[in-house]
């Protein structure tokens, strides 16, 4: 929660008054937004490197001086986890970029990867003084994020967060995405003995199977992890709870909570005509086997995927364009959105519609499949596209697509993927009786994210049913918080 | 990493890894089956758990050679180790008292067979078994399944073992004779739809163990589906059992064959590598 008085207090604090007083605000507000460096969008469509190679030390300079240090930081309110935003970009302005990592620090685990994946366009930036009352474009928030994150990990002086003395308590997370890589920083933190099972080989849920490194390279992820791992956090890949040991084993071995971050991992299909054909895959297949299994782009992989001349992607979120723009980078001749609605209301990040369309990705709005042919050997040939017009609007404000009476059209594809949702991970609501969940699958909590099983709390995707990395990080924090106050009062009472 | 503490050929193709995982062989039971990737850049492949011994904590794996990932994995030995072992994945055989039962294991089928008959007899039932293969030298398990079996038939395609003629022959056999209260089959996709439609001839409600391709074995990306009475199904997680009479084997046998093109040069790059090596 936004706590006014301490914001206040760090505003009045000297340094920030001197900066205040360098630049007049007029000054300020006349400099122009940053420019991301990016790869060129013809060659990086070629590639799996990051297409924003970020800004140098000079430009983040320049960007902190627009900030105006404001009385009333509306940009904070915009963040889902609070940070301190003036703050660490005065840091940046004091060319202090190890003093802004640590501000970020105390309110987001892992700066480096919102810094690349927020949509801060709907959040802190959206939310910036200058959108909200100037209409000129905003502090880039995001941009400055990920420089001091960077800048941090580049500089070989990370500050590995201090843990207190071991308390010798064992809790447990099932899951080792967002969620769960936020709640294990702090439950490391405060003492506990923390272990993070997760059912996959890998750590990092979506982060690695699902986000491709053109947007969030893999290295990033696993340097996190390594501090997770010198802040004495035990990690147990290919363990999935609920299976391979049941909460009750777990129980038994000494572990006196659960953090539930098992995420939306199911994926929907549309049930309809042909979707069962040879080629056309969910968003998490086509994505786990070429982001996590490295098929066709690790030529050492024995894992296959299929590549093809037309790819189709149904769906309009960040699932959909990074399966889009990974189908180009394989060497897809036409890769292709196909989505229900029109362009403005697709949900994926601004930025990667924008990448999408710079590297050639076409896009067939207002167009819903409605049947898949294959031919007799089983593989997906043609796709029948129910075209839609947006109709009134619905109780979200949007209007509505309605499909055009009789009106479809019929394309090739050789490869379709299925971006059209996911549904929250069923496996642990499976295994644990009495356990509240919502008619939608998610699991219910209260507001220390406790379920109604005393010892299991839960947060990110599983609870929200799809949401963003920010959000998940945020819950796993607040459960963390709130698991601490169950442990410490349950184990007071034994005393 | 799980060290390899056995390995047996069983045929030419089919070899016996028993590996140490001791969690696993605490929770499985007959009907699960893991996930295995090899080594690094290794695929992750589906395999039965076929017997486990919760003292020595290890699982037995039986493995036919296809393809890269199979070929890798019989090509370790004693004292190696498996990357990633993930499970028990899949939903568990509903094992109960019922009578007489009826089960029957094509070629490598005879491998995930193999707990399922355990588990029927030691649950107090009749068991008959019917084993087939194409020929001798690929029938796997014989003594195995004969010591939890009351009878065991076995058909060859060629006649070079036990009775010529498919698995359906030694089914029609039994079920003519005497009432079978379920039968449970595994092996080839074609076979299991044979099968199915033998048995449905005598109202034996049946059971059919579906290896689909699979990637994560979780649920989490519908490589493994099929569509049974209509809907599509994740076998990893709803199955791998499922009431025979309503999968769509056709389909299913489709599916298989997603990747064989790519699969084929794969296997015939690794062979020759081997080779040359
Ligand atoms: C392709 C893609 C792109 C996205 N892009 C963005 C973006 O740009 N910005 C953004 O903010 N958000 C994005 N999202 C959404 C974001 O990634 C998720 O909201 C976030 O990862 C949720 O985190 P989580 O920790 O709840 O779960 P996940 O990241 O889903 O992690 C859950 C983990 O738990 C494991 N698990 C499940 N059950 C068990 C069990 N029983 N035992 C052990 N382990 C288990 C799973 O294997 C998985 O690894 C994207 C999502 C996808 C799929
Ligand atoms: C639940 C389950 C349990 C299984 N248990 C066993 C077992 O106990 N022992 C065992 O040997 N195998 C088992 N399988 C099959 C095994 O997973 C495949 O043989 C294996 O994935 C092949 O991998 P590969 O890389 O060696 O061959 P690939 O290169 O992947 O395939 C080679 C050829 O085999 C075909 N093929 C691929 N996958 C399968 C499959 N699932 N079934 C049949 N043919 C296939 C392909 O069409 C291809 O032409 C099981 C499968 C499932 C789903
Ligand atoms: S609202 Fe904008 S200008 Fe004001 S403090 Fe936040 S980022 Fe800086
Ligand atoms: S193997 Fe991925 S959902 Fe079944």
């Amino acid at each position: 929660m936004k706590d006014l008085e301490y914001y206040k207090i760090e505003r009045a604090q000297q340094w920030r008054e001197e900066l205040r007083k360098n630049l007049k605000a007029k000054d300020r507000t006349s400099l122009d937004r940053c420019q991301m460096v990016e790869q060129d969008p013809m060659q990086r469509n070629t590639n799996f490197s990051e297409v924003n190679l970020g800004i140098s030390e000079e430009i983040a300079y320049n960007e902190s001086r627009r900030c105006l240090d404001c009385a009333d930081p509306t940009c904070i309110d915009g963040c889902p986890v609070n940070i301190n935003i003036p703050k660490f970009i005065k840091k940046i302005e004091l060319k202090d970029f190890l003093g802004a990592a640590a501000i970020l620090k105390e309110t987001n685990t892992l700066p480096a990867v919102c810094g690349r994946v927020c949509p801060q366009e709907k959040q802190c930036e959206n939310s910036c003084f200058y959108t909200v009352k100037l209409a000129k474009p905003p502090v880039a928030i995001g941009f400055l994020e990920r420089f001091a994150a960077d800048y941090e990990r580049n500089s070989g002086k990370i500050s590995i967060p201090e843990v207190s003395k071991s308390n010798r308590l064992k809790v447990a997370s099932v899951g080792s995405g967002p969620a769960g890589l936020a709640w294990a920083a702090d439950m490391a933190r405060i003492g506990y003995d923390v272990t993070v099972f997760e059912a996959l080989h890998e750590i990092g849920g979506v982060l690695k199977y699902g986000i491709p490194e053109f947007r969030l390279p893999n290295e990033i992820i696993d340097f996190e992890i390594e501090n997770l791992k010198k802040m004495g956090v035990k990690f147990r890949p290919n363990f999935i709870v609920g299976k391979t040991k049941h909460f009750d084993d777990l129980r038994n071995e000494g572990f006196k909570a659960f953090f539930v971050g098992s995420g939306a991992g199911l994926p929907n299909f549309m049930n309809i005509p042909g979707e069962n054909s040879i080629n056309i895959l969910s968003s998490n297949e086509y994505l786990t086997r070429i982001n996590l299994m490295g098929a066709i782009r690790n030529v050492n992989s024995d894992t296959p995927a299929p590549n093809g001349k037309v790819v189709a992607v149904i769906g309009g979120g960040n699932t959909a364009m990074d399966s889009v723009r990974t189908a180009k980078r394989l060497g897809a001749e036409r890769a292709i959105i196909v989505y229900r609605r029109s362009r403005e209301e697709m949900p994926a990040r601004i930025e990667e519609v924008h990448h999408a369309i710079e590297e050639g990705i076409e896009f067939l709005n207002l167009h819903n499949p409605i049947e898949y042919i294959a031919d007799e050997k089983g593989f997906v040939k043609k796709m029948i596209l129910q075209k839609m017009e947006l109709g009134e609007p619905d109780s979200s404000g949007r209007r509505k697509p309605v499909p055009i009476q009789g009106v479809t059209e019929t394309i090739d594809v050789d490869v379709v993927v299925v971006a059209v949702g996911v549904s929250p991970n069923p496996l642990v609501p499976s295994v644990l009786e009495n356990l509240e969940v919502t008619k939608w699958g998610t699991i219910v909590v209260n507001e220390n994210m406790q379920s109604s099983i005393e010892d299991v709390f839960a947060g990110g995707d599983i609870v929200r049913g799809g949401a963003t990395v920010i959000l998940a990080m945020g819950d796993g924090r607040k459960a963390a918080e709130g698991m601490n106050k169950y442990i410490q009062e349950k184990f007071a009472e034994k005393k | 990493m799980n060290k390899i503490i056995s390995k047996e050929n069983l045929s030419e193709k089919v070899t016996k890894l028993v590996i140490d995982a001791p969690e696993i062989a605490q929770t499985r039971k007959p009907g699960h089956f893991v996930i295995v990737r090899v080594e690094n850049n290794g695929e992750r492949i589906p395999l039965t758990i076929a017997d486990s011994d919760t003292h020595n904590g290890t699982i037995t794996l039986i493995i036919q050679e296809v393809g890269v990932t199979s070929a890798k994995l019989i090509a370790l030995n004693q004292g190696d180790s498996v990357l990633d072992i993930v499970g028990p994945l899949g939903k568990a055989t509903n094992i109960h008292k019922i009578g007489t039962v009826l089960c029957a294991g094509g070629g490598v089928g005879i491998a995930p067979l193999f707990p399922i008959v355990k588990g029927y007899k030691e649950a107090g039932n009749r068991v008959i078994t019917v084993l087939a293969a194409r020929n001798k030298d690929l029938l796997i398990l014989e003594n195995e399944i004969r010591h939890y079996s009351d009878e065991v038939i076995i058909m060859t395609d060629d006649g070079s073992y036990g009775q010529k003629g498919l698995v359906t022959v030694g089914l029609e056999l039994v079920m003519q004779r005497e009432p079978v209260a379920e039968a449970i089959v595994i092996g080839p996709a074609i076979m299991m739809k044979f099968a199915a439609l033998t048995t449905k001839k005598y109202n034996v409600p049946t059971q059919a163990s579906l290896n689909t391709i699979m990637v994560d074995g979780t649920g989490m990306c519908g490589a493994c589906r099929v569509t049974v009475g209509g809907e599509t199904k994740f076998v990893c997680v709803d199955g791998p059992e499922f009431d025979a009479n309503l999968v769509d084997f056709d389909q299913m046998l489709q599916r298989l064959s997603a990747y064989k093109d790519d699969e084929t040069v794969h296997f015939h790059e690794y062979q020759t590598c081997k080779t040359h090596k």
